[in-house]
């Protein structure tokens, strides 16, 4: 038996291997003289983490999503596809595939990319990838994939920022932040919580289901810590989601999208009765008096009265009252969205203005003091900032851009496009937008108008797709299947690990192994760039040698390797891989590092990984405090421009100053009644007081899963469906469950176990009901990324899907006319028994 | 001589099913004979994680219990086998032999748990072993206890004085899943659910604003249990006697106090309670 050091998305773990075959695969077994805890000393205890790391539950199904049934295991062509005859597009989705040789894939792959790009121009081909199907410095989507299309030149697509729409758009106009991209910085409130904090406000955050993005279970543990402390907890979702049930406390469901009126009305409440911090909000905020006549209707002539927000919310009015008078009574801590950031109630119509009114409400009860901050509960553990180690959203944690290159090629090409709208570019072959999807430069990067096609630039003729599907992920996902058929698309291929949703739409299918079968190198949780210190949320920091645990199965190959191989046919095979191996470019990425100064690469290759422990003479020092009181930036958030400047006391905002009357927005876009300079209550587009009500009574919510990663480890890991929260099983099918009110379900005479069809004018879902009390009466919960599409008619896009893609169903309006985010949760639905 | 147990504190466990899907993990598809031998691919669940939802929107409540094998000391899968096929070892284990228990059902049936699962390929009953092969070979603990975020589940020997788990089973807060079964299993368990009572109070003629700190009791007999509602005007009585007769008293002054009889069985959500002046 060999075990092997690797790491996941979400947690590093030890892999057993016997005879050439993975058996046991579990959180990383370091020896335990390698951990030193770090302490929290807060109301007379000592808060230490166990010595261990503690990974995501569908980590422990790497072992069965290795061997999975859906690995691409051939290269494969479509049948009736022929590059130098017939290529029937249309039939895309509809027919097989035959095995070919990986020599006659690369040679039609690489023969259409010349051929594309010398016809058309390099624009005309395009490459789009999905996130964390995998985890390193070199396999990863920005690394290797990033490489070799920057060398042949492509359309890029650009990510719109799908989890935290909002705090994107809106919560940087309001504090800054745009270097996080409206989140954040995390540091060290976990402390701070501990000393501090009397009361917990859960605003659409399940942090027990999200758990901190990449980083495992190792916060549960925090949050046991503030129960047994006696902290307040109160969670406002209209699902009573997992943290509520394991932390107990009170739950309010708001009717969905008018989270931002229950905040008006909080503010109305301290307003009144004088409960708001008034010498914070003179000497940190601007623009408090325009928000003060919004809120008491001086400028409008609706004051934002507990009364008036029992109307949009559902919520008692004495209910809310109690929540403004506890929370201004009570050092609180607001966790809004998992980052503190993120959090559905931000992916739904107008919700910039939720995530403005989120900083909006703390700075009114003077954000950044003790134990009064936006936290959460994920992130912001202690962490030596100071030994650096290359993460992803680094530049040099990449192949492509990395000093540890000696080619850093550039797109030559201008061209973009933009992922939620990409099928309507090829359908309609017309679209703009504003703002480069991660605008994390300036405030103003956010109104920079992109068109496509660009001026001298062709439409796009050749789709590469890389690891992973939209179909369960983006808005009104039907639309990708029609343009995967549409003739303009001249040739697509898919490249993957496994049979995705995507997969069977190619011409050419390329099969990639997992990274258990590869060289890599990275830190656990740490994403660098725009989510610095995000590793914060484990309680270990911990760099990992990503060992090839076995040969890659079948035929499968590295991204790398695929990517060599191409560049081999395209002549820049000495460019891209500048004679190195995999485990070449690790060494390189380990050596521009920290690291070499406290473990040699033949110790650390030998151990396979290196804990950075907290120092003793460990400083906290918790986010924001210096701006509450008035200091320069004491934070290791080397993002902030302004920081070790003579504006260090200041936020990334125009004024240096929390703003209630956003100076960004009254400079750009004054007249936006959508967004405007003072943040507004908007009754959503799709919501509870539209036209379609009527017609789809039902508001279907689907948060990010609790089970599964984006559309990563469903399906592919067939242990998940044995978990009923995840998928239940009837008459040998997995379902996704859809979660609904008793009242509404017999009200259509549903009974719990029904399988069900989810519809609107956009599309039909099957799931099966589950009928439950957690969710509000006319709300209906289903967990957005599932990976199985599964048409009922194959190839037909308006088909009946089972497998539970409920983003079928959800709009792709965007969230307002300036911003370009999704808007998941601004759904309307009804819901009928399938027969 | 190592005597093993096992703690779940309820209370604790948050559902993650990291517990059931490194049991999977470890033993799906992978022969630990002698203790063990591959478990199926789906279907079984050598530790279940049962999720117990009670109360009504919007006052609800959730507990996970999972339930491995409680390895009864009375076991009545012992009872159940023919030749020895279910045994206990001396540290307390109870392991069915992949090899004498072939062909044998009876044994699924014989566990009040549920915790027994047929192999239908193999023909052979299958169940938890506390992982006995990796303890044998010097683990401390099992795959589920390694995986829990929250050291819900704990693991040891009570028979080492200075172990975690001698020192909950010595704090005399743990009970048998199902105590009425009597079984003597070796798995005890904290907070797991009891009948509890919830209601919101509000003033007749201040339905708009919270009724809070208002005095609300429970009696039986002599006994009184007494609370203040928080600040939105709730209250809870949790860790009630199941099938008792109850009198809840609610007092303000200036209020007609209320009082209502109550059988406390299933889990009573009286929701909003108006006081009438």
């Amino acid at each position: 038996m060999e075990v092997f050091t690797s790491l996941t998305n979400s947690g590093p773990i030890s892999v057993y291997v016997e005879d050439g075959k993975v058996v046991r695969i579990r959180p990383l077994a370091a020896e335990e003289s390698d951990f030193r805890p770090w302490t929290i000393a807060a109301a007379g205890r000592q808060f230490s983490p166990p010595k261990k790391f503690t990974v995501a539950p569908y980590v422990l199904t790497e072992r069965d999503r290795l061997y999975s049934e859906d690995r691409i295991r051939y290269p494969l062509k479509r049948v009736n596809f022929d590059p130098n005859g017939a290529r029937n597009p249309e039939s895309r989705g509809k027919v097989g595939y035959e095995r070919i040789s990986w020599d006659e894939a690369l040679d039609i792959v690489a023969g259409e990319i010349r051929r594309v790009q010398k016809t058309y121009g390099p624009a005309a081909v395009s490459a789009m990838t999905s996130s964390h199907h995998n985890w390193g410095l070199v396999g990863y989507k920005i690394s290797a994939f990033a490489r070799f299309f920057n060398m042949i030149g492509y359309t890029a697509v650009v990510d719109n920022p799908d989890s935290w729409e909002g705090w994107h758009w809106g919560a940087t106009h309001t504090w800054g932040f745009y270097w996080r991209l409206g989140m954040p910085e995390p540091y060290d409130m976990l402390e701070d919580a501990l000393k501090h904090t009397e009361m917990i406000v859960y605003w659409s955050n399940d942090p027990d289901t999200t758990r901190g993005v990449y980083t495992g279970y190792d916060s549960a543990i925090w949050r046991q810590w503030l129960k047994e402390k006696g902290v307040k907890m109160v969670f406002i979702d209209p699902f009573h989601n997992y943290t509520a049930a394991a932390m107990g406390g009170k739950w309010l469901a708001p009717r969905p999208g008018t989270d931002t009126a229950l905040a008006m009305a909080i503010a109305y409440v301290w307003i009144s009765e004088r409960t708001y911090d008034q010498r914070y909000v003179a000497e940190r905020t601007v623009g408090f008096d325009d928000f003060k006549a919004y809120v008491l209707g001086q400028s409008d002539g609706v004051a934002k009265t507990p009364a008036w927000a029992a109307m949009e919310t559902g919520i008692p009015v004495r209910t809310i009252v109690a929540l403004a008078r506890e929370w201004a009574r009570k050092r609180t801590m607001l966790a809004a969205g998992a980052r503190g950031g993120e959090g559905g109630a931000c992916r739904t119509a107008f919700g910039t203005e939720w995530a403005r009114m989120m900083v909006l409400l703390q700075a009114m009860q003077g954000l950044g003091k003790p134990g009064v901050g936006i936290w959460g509960t994920a992130m912001g553990g202690p962490r030596d900032n100071s030994v650096w180690f290359p993460a992803y959203g680094d530049p040099d944690g990449r192949i492509a851009h990395s000093k540890v290159a000696r080619v850093r090629p550039e797109n030559p090409v201008a061209q973009r496009l933009y992922r939620p709208i990409v099928p309507d570019a090829i359908l309609n072959s017309t679209i703009n937008w504003l703002g480069e999807g991660f605008c994390n430069r300036s405030l103003d990067q956010q109104f920079t108008p992109f068109s496509y096609p660009l001026p001298g630039c062709p439409e796009v003729k050749l789709w590469y797709r890389y690891g992973g599907s939209f179909l369960g992920t983006m808005t009104n996902t039907s639309k990708w299947v029609r343009m995967y058929q549409s003739p303009k698309l001249e040739f697509v291929v898919n490249q993957d690990c496994w049979w995705s949703s995507e997969t069977g739409y190619a011409d050419i299918i390329l099969p990639a192994c997992t990274q258990l079968e590869r060289d890599d190198i990275g830190e656990w949780g740490e994403p660098g760039g725009q989510s610095k210190g995000g590793s914060s949320g484990c309680n270990f920091r911990v760099v990992v040698r990503m060992k090839k645990c076995i040969e890659p199965l079948w035929e499968s190959k590295s991204d790398y390797r695929i990517f060599s191989e191409l560049a081999q046919r395209l002549g820049r095979d000495q460019d891209y891989t500048e004679g190195n191996s995999e485990i070449d470019w690790a060494r390189k990425f380990f050596d521009i590092s920290d690291l070499p100064q406290r473990i040699s690469w033949e110790e650390f290759e030998r151990k396979g990984y290196y804990i950075i422990n907290v120092p003793e003479d460990y400083r906290p020092t918790p986010a924001l405090r210096w701006f509450a009181e008035g200091r320069a930036c004491d934070t290791p958030d080397p993002n902030n421009p302004k920081r070790l400047t003579d504006k260090g006391n200041e936020l990334g905002t125009d004024s240096g100053k929390i703003e209630f009357l956003s100076q960004s927005l009254n400079r750009r876009a004054p007249d936006d009644n959508e967004r405007p300079p003072v943040p507004h209550y908007l009754p959503s587009w799709e919501g509870h007081r539209t036209a379609q009500a009527a017609k789809y009574p039902l508001h279907l919510i689907s948060p990010h899963p609790r089970f599964s990663f984006h559309t990563h480890y469903d399906k592919h890991a067939a242990w998940l469906d044995d978990i009923p929260a995840h998928r239940v099983q009837k008459d040998g099918y997995a379902w996704w469950p859809a979660r609904i009110h008793p009242s509404d379900a017999a009200a259509r005479d549903i009974r719990d176990g029904d399988i069900v069809k989810l519809f609107n004018d956009r599309g039909t879902v099957l799931c099966i009901a589950v009928l439950t009390e957690r969710v509000r009466p006319g709300v209906v919960h289903a967990y957005a990324s599932s990976a199985k599409y599964d048409p009922l008619e194959p190839g037909k896009p308006s088909s009946p899907d089972r497998g539970g893609c409920v983003a079928i169903l959800s709009p792709d309006r965007m969230l307002s006319k300036n911003v370009a985010g999704m808007a998941s949760n601004s759904c309307l639905i009804d819901v009928a028994k399938w027969l | 001589m190592t005597q093993y147990r096992m703690v779940i504190d309820v209370s604790r466990c948050i559902g993650c099913y990291n517990c059931f899907l490194a049991c999977r993990d470890e033993h799906a598809g992978s022969d630990h004979r002698p203790v063990s031998i591959g478990q199926p691919a789906s279907g079984h669940k050598w530790i279940a994680v049962r999720e117990d939802e009670r109360g009504t929107y919007p006052k609800v409540k959730v507990s996970h219990i999972p339930i491995p094998c409680q390895q009864c000391t009375d076991a009545p899968c012992i009872t159940a086998a023919r030749d020895g096929a279910v045994y206990r070892r001396a540290d307390g284990i109870v392991v069915i032999d992949p090899d004498k228990a072939s062909g044998q059902q009876d044994i699924v049936a014989a566990c009040p748990y549920g915790a027994i699962f047929w192999n239908e390929t193999q023909n052979v009953a299958q169940k938890c072993t506390f992982c006995a092969h990796l303890l044998d070979s010097g683990w401390k603990e099992p795959r589920c206890v390694e995986v829990c975020p929250t050291q819900a589940m704990v693991f040891g020997d009570a028979g080492d004085r200075g172990s975690a788990v001698a020192a909950l089973i010595a704090a005399q807060d743990v009970e048998a899943l199902h105590p009425e079964y009597d079984t003597k299993p070796l798995v005890s368990y904290r907070g797991l659910p009891k009948p509890y009572l919830v209601g919101e109070v509000s003033f007749c003629d201040q339905t708009q604003l919270p009724a809070a700190g208002i005095r609300v009791s429970l009696h039986r007999g002599d006994q009184v249990l007494a609370t203040l509602t928080d600040s939105f005007g709730d209250f809870e009585f949790d860790n009630l006697e199941t099938d008792a007769d109850y009198l809840l008293k609610i007092e303000h002054s200036g209020y007609r106090p209320r009082e209502m009889r109550l059988r406390a069985g299933a889990d009573l959500d009286l929701g909003s309670i108006i006081l009438d002046r």
